[in-house]
């Protein structure tokens, strides 16, 4: 009999993985969740900075422990501050 | 009056729609509550075993589509038990493109003024026969069990559901082992929700006494010692409106249990 528990219960690993699938499967499934975010970062960004449209890469990556989104926007030129 | 038209779901085979169904239906049922159950699953008719009416089917769900049938109440298998209950069970010898979207839109718009709940056994997966399960209904159960297997299959499902317009569908969270959620070894009714993000609508424990109820063709609701049947009472009380309180599924260890958590410091 196992007097201790382990320090990590199989469901924690149920739910980390869980987690991790779905922000692939959702990300999948809704085409265009990329291409939106894409347009609106572009959007957001080109208020401050001039960036190299075409260049913009937006990727979702998920390994074993965590899910992220990586964004490369190369920087064409820095707007001038207004005053 | 029209009735409302439930689709019971799940992507994933095997975690307990046709069970559902038939504990739902009978609940509704016994409160007096005029119900028909279809079987949509065609190919791999089960409900009617489930139910104990396998030996009186004469036309199903494919007959009426072509209308080999005069109309659809020809169809109808009468519950032996209850009598405003009714089962229209699905072809066994025919394939999942016997039926169209259209042609099931067309039964349940005939069924609709005539009963107050139309349940529709959905069958697995997302392609053919899981549309024209869901083409005619407007609310969703999904069925799920506390595996990741299960859990991601409901998941996509609630994405198929919204693009056929049903923004709201609830959860049922089948075969739950209290013992082993206590342990922390099986996800638990919160992981779940956190992850789904829809109104849960019932838990069901893992109850041998489905195994005996599904041996004899009886559902459990029917059998007051079952504790899957009170959760499916209860399931069916929520679906009329009542507030239920759930079920704790993480009952008091006992004593040495207890005992064992204090020298854990727990």
């Amino acid at each position: 009999m196992k007097l201790f528990r382990e320090e990590f219960p199989s469901k924690k690993q149920a739910v980390e993985r869980l987690r991790l699938v779905l922000v692939h499967d959702r990300a999948q499934v809704s085409t265009g969740l990329l291409e939106l975010l894409r347009e609106e970062i572009i959007t957001a960004i080109s208020k401050y900075v001039d960036i190299d449209e075409e260049e913009l890469e937006i990727e979702l990556n998920a390994t074993e422990s965590k899910a992220e989104l990586v964004a490369n926007i190369p920087v064409v030129r820095v707007r001038r501050p207004l005053e | 009056m029209a009735g409302r038209v439930i689709v019971v779901t799940s992507g994933k085979g095997g975690v307990g729609k046709t069970t559902t169904v038939a504990n739902i239906g009978t609940g509704l049922a016994l409160r007096h509550k005029k119900v028909v159950m279809i079987d949509a699953d065609i190919g791999l008719r089960n409900l009617d075993v489930v139910m104990g009416l396998e030996n009186r089917i004469v036309y199903d769900l494919v007959d009426v589509a072509e209308k080999t049938c005069r109309s659809v109440s020809k169809a109808l298998i009468k519950d032996k038990r209850l009598s405003n209950l009714f089962l229209l069970p699905a072809a066994q010898t025919r394939n999942k493109d016997a039926l169209t979207p259209e042609q099931m839109i067309a039964i349940v718009d005939e069924l609709k003024d005539d009963f107050d709940y139309i349940l529709i056994d959905c069958p697995a997966g997302i392609e053919g026969g899981f549309q024209n399960a869901v083409a005619a209904a407007s609310e969703a159960i999904v069925i799920t069990t506390p595996e990741i297997s299960a859990v991601r299959d409901a998941d996509r499902i609630i994405g198929l559901l919204q693009e056929k317009e049903i923004y709201d569908p609830v959860l049922v969270l089948n075969r739950l082992r209290p013992e082993m959620v206590r342990k922390g070894d099986m996800m638990d009714v919160d992981d779940i929700n956190d992850i789904l993000a829809i109104k849960l609508l019932g838990i069901v424990p893992d109850d041998e006494e489905i195994i005996i109820s599904t041996n004899k063709g009886e559902p459990a609701v029917l059998n007051a010692h079952s504790k899957a049947g009170e959760a499916f009472r209860n399931v069916v009380r929520r679906m009329e409106g009542e507030e239920v309180p759930f079920m704790s599924v993480d009952g008091e260890p006992g004593l040495f249990g207890r005992f064992l958590k204090i020298l854990q410091g727990k």
